[in-house]
């Protein structure tokens, strides 16, 4: 499907990849929104620039994006792949609970908020550069890694983790001394234990012909909250 | 520390009637009885007791009442016992003040200060036992306009909608805030009745997708168990904004609720905190709430109406404007009465506004604006009988929501202690020795009794009116009077005052 500056109504192109069996490339998409919401199966490949809410709950298929994508990409997300040769919006995979995000640049205000796992559902959000405030707000499980391809001082912004009661955040960087919540632990990786993150960093620089040694190189912080229960000792009975 | 509060109630046993069957020792879940060997008799502790009547009506020789305790400190207009107490709570632990169920203060009800219409010589009225009343209602957008075709045949393609054999649904209750058998009762008395049920904010459990033509499933700021096979698997799905027992903050079911089943349906691990946020966090503005709209509706290929609830707050009908233009279908609007499984006392009793009145000023704008016919309008907090539903679809309401109301015909007696998670009727608990007092056919019979008679009721009031459909009597205020109203009040209803033309 080839937009050639014609806008199409959502519905119209998701109808589109639908019938085509899943399995799509889109030209020239200049800030279509809703694209894919809630696929199942197939890889949409987009060339351009997707509009809002890309692959919004979207449920087991694969969403590449040669080009940057706008806010809430993968929104209550299940299950799936979505990876973005480019830099994302706000909201990134906004209360997902299942699928893996790689993301090669950096993402906006709020990504990974309220993202939590159950049993085998366990969503991963890879991100190659930096992240905005309010990372892994009220984030109850998974595992977000900032990878800070570029080494910059602050990878990480302030309020990351606000809120947080479950999952895992970890960064590369050199010396953490983002503001960080109180309620937050933060401790630096040591020698084996990169080990349980190695298979994501691998897979993000196979998907961007990144080096891996690079990637894995220097100090690396991971960020959990210190309870599951934040909230038990606020309330009294009445 | 010496425990400065008194017991709020008072156990009276008649020991002339007493048989020592200890039947409420083992009903009573806050363990108020016990048998006293060296008495041999039975004794309470008075201090545990929520008043939830459960021992009352068990007790198989009606020996027992619960009164109000007759302990009083030095009266006071200004210092009631209840703030004295409250702080005593505060002082000792420090906390925020946890409560649920409804706002119990004495704020006026306008349901009660107004009164119905009813024909006399002039139009006659319409007995429903002889003739038919309709009380079906559809809820979603009305087009505006008909298309034809050359052989004039509609063409207008109607949005999608619900239809409700009668004007009441079940409002937002999660599995986790209440029981497993509780909701299946309400799933099972909703398709029985042709109304709807919805699941609230905790997912729905893989057991109730066999009700999915009768269920409207919630999505909320923590979006728990929310994935497109939930969406797809609801009749409507509601957008929750807010909720009238607590305004502008979120949900939050502690974590040792979250266990074994509850835990599954929500998908998230056993004994972890289940938090939704205050806001939604990718909802800022109206145009926020459109794409969340468009994203479900999208998801669902349009096939199902979008509700967006929201809590009367002051400038409700603003936001009810905005609301009509994000796509939305139909908007829930719960008043600051609505039950809850657990909130902030001070935020439960203190903030938001009555429903009466939230929805008199946003029909009234809605119509002024010319788009009332975009979305229905759903009235919840608190709906408690049938002339309720008249008075609200008089003032604007498509439909009305009940949700403590379900519960007590279930037995519930608003004993307002949910948050302990103790419920000694098998509603709001999930500890399984008190679920299965809750057997979920008798519970949807009761449902189904109470909504039946209720809806006779409906069709009697109708009738009454001249009136035969609910169609005619939505916004139909010329129906309504109020009595002991101000100007103001009147006002803002819309409404007349008794003895006006
Ligand atoms: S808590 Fe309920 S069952 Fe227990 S004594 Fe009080 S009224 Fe009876
Ligand atoms: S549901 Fe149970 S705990 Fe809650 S008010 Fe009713 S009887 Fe009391």
């Amino acid at each position: 499907m080839k937009f050639n500056g014609k806008t199409y109504a959502a519905k119209e192109i998701n109808d589109a990849i639908k019938a085509a069996g899943g399995d799509a490339t889109l030209k020239e998409v200049l800030g279509e929104r809703f694209i894919a919401c809630g696929l199942k199966s197939g890889v949409v490949t987009i060339e351009g620039t997707p509009g809002n809410a890309l692959g919004a709950y979207l449920d087991g298929a694969e969403i590449r994006v040669r080009g940057n994508g706008q806010d809430a990409v993968g929104d209550t997300m299940n299950d799936g792949k979505i990876v973005v040769f480019g830099s994302v919006g706000d909201t990134l995979g906004y209360a997902m609970r299942g699928g893996k995000i790689f993301v090669r640049d950096n993402v906006g205000y709020r990504a990974g908020v309220h993202i939590k796992e159950y049993g085998e559902k366990k969503p991963v959000i890879v991100i190659g550069g930096r992240a905005g405030c309010f990372l892994g707000e009220y984030m109850a499980g998974g595992l977000i890694l900032v990878l800070n391809k570029e080494n910059v001082k602050d990878p990480i912004d302030d309020y990351t983790g606000v809120g947080m009661y479950g999952g895992k955040i970890l960064v590369r960087a050199h010396l953490l001394d983002t503001l960080l919540p109180k309620q937050i632990k933060c401790k630096r990786v040591e020698g084996q234990e990169l080990a349980e993150f190695t298979p994501y960093i691998k897979e993000y620089a196979e998907e961007f012909g990144a080096e891996f040694a690079a990637l894995t190189k220097g100090d690396f912080y991971l960020l959990t909250p210190d309870s599951s229960n934040p909230y038990k000792r606020l309330y009294t009975n009445n | 520390m010496i425990d400065f509060n008194v017991a709020p109630f008072e156990v009276v046993r008649d020991y002339d009637k007493c048989v020592n069957c200890r039947v409420c020792e083992r009903q009573c879940s806050n363990e108020v009885h016990h048998y006293e060997e060296g008495f041999g008799k039975m004794i309470s502790d008075s201090t545990k007791c929520v008043d939830c009547q459960r021992c009352v009506c068990l007790c198989p020789t009606k020996a027992l009442k619960i009164v109000p305790n007759q302990n009083s400190f030095r009266p006071n207009a200004n210092w009631q016992q209840k703030y004295l107490t409250e702080i005593y709570k505060q002082a000792e632990s420090g906390g925020v003040l946890l409560s649920s169920m409804g706002n119990p203060e004495p704020f006026p009800v306008y349901f009660d200060k107004i009164l119905i219409n009813a024909s006399q010589v002039t139009n006659p009225s319409i007995d429903p036992l002889r003739e038919p009343m309709e009380t079906r209602v559809f809820l979603g957008a009305k087009p505006q306009t008909l298309q034809r075709d050359e052989k004039g045949n509609i063409v207008t393609k109607l949005p999608p909608r619900l239809k409700l054999s009668m004007p009441v649904m079940f409002s937002a209750m999660s599995y986790g805030s209440i029981s497993y058998n509780a909701h299946a009762a309400l799933a099972r008395a909703a398709e029985k009745l042709g109304i709807y049920y919805n699941t609230g904010e905790g997912g729905l459990h893989k057991d109730f997708y066999k009700y999915s033509a009768n269920t409207v499933v919630q999505v909320a700021s923590g979006r728990f168990g929310v994935h497109k096979d939930y969406l797809e698997s609801g009749a409507a799905i509601e957008i929750k904004i807010g909720q009238g027992a607590k305004p502008g903050i979120g949900g939050h079911l502690p974590g040792a609720k979250i266990v074994g089943d509850v835990s599954k349906t929500r998908m998230i691990p056993e004994g972890s905190d289940a938090v939704s946020p205050a806001p939604h966090h990718d909802i800022y503005s109206i145009e926020d709430l459109r794409q969340l709209v468009y994203s479900i509706k999208e998801a669902t290929e349009y096939k199902k109406p979008v509700i967006v609830k929201i809590a009367a707050v002051h400038n409700v009908a603003a936001i009810a404007s905005g609301i009509a233009r994000s796509g939305a279908d139909i908007i829930a609007i719960d008043g600051f009465r609505g039950g809850t499984g657990a909130a902030p006392t001070r935020i439960r009793d203190n903030v938001g506004i009555p429903i009466e009145l939230a929805l008199g000023s946003v029909d009234q704008r809605l119509r002024e604006e010319n788009i009332r016919d975009n979305v229905s309008l759903v009235v919840a907090g608190s709906i408690r009988c049938s002339s309720d539903v008249v008075k609200a679809i008089c003032l604007g309401a498509d439909a009305v929501y009940i949700g403590s109301a379900a519960l007590v015909s279930m037995g519930c007696h608003l004993c307002r202690t949910c948050n302990l998670g103790k419920c000694n009727w098998g509603i709001a608990t999930q500890r399984p020795d008190l679920v299965k007092r809750l057997n979920p056919d008798l519970a949807a019979e009761r449902l189904i009794n109470m909504l039946t008679g209720w809806n006779h009721e409906i069709q009697e009031m109708m009738g009454g009116m001249g009136i035969n459909s609910i169609e005619a009597l939505r916004g139909n205020r010329l129906m309504l009077r109020g009595v002991g109203l101000n100007e103001r009040e009147l006002q803002v209803l819309g409404i007349k005052h008794a003895g006006e033309v």
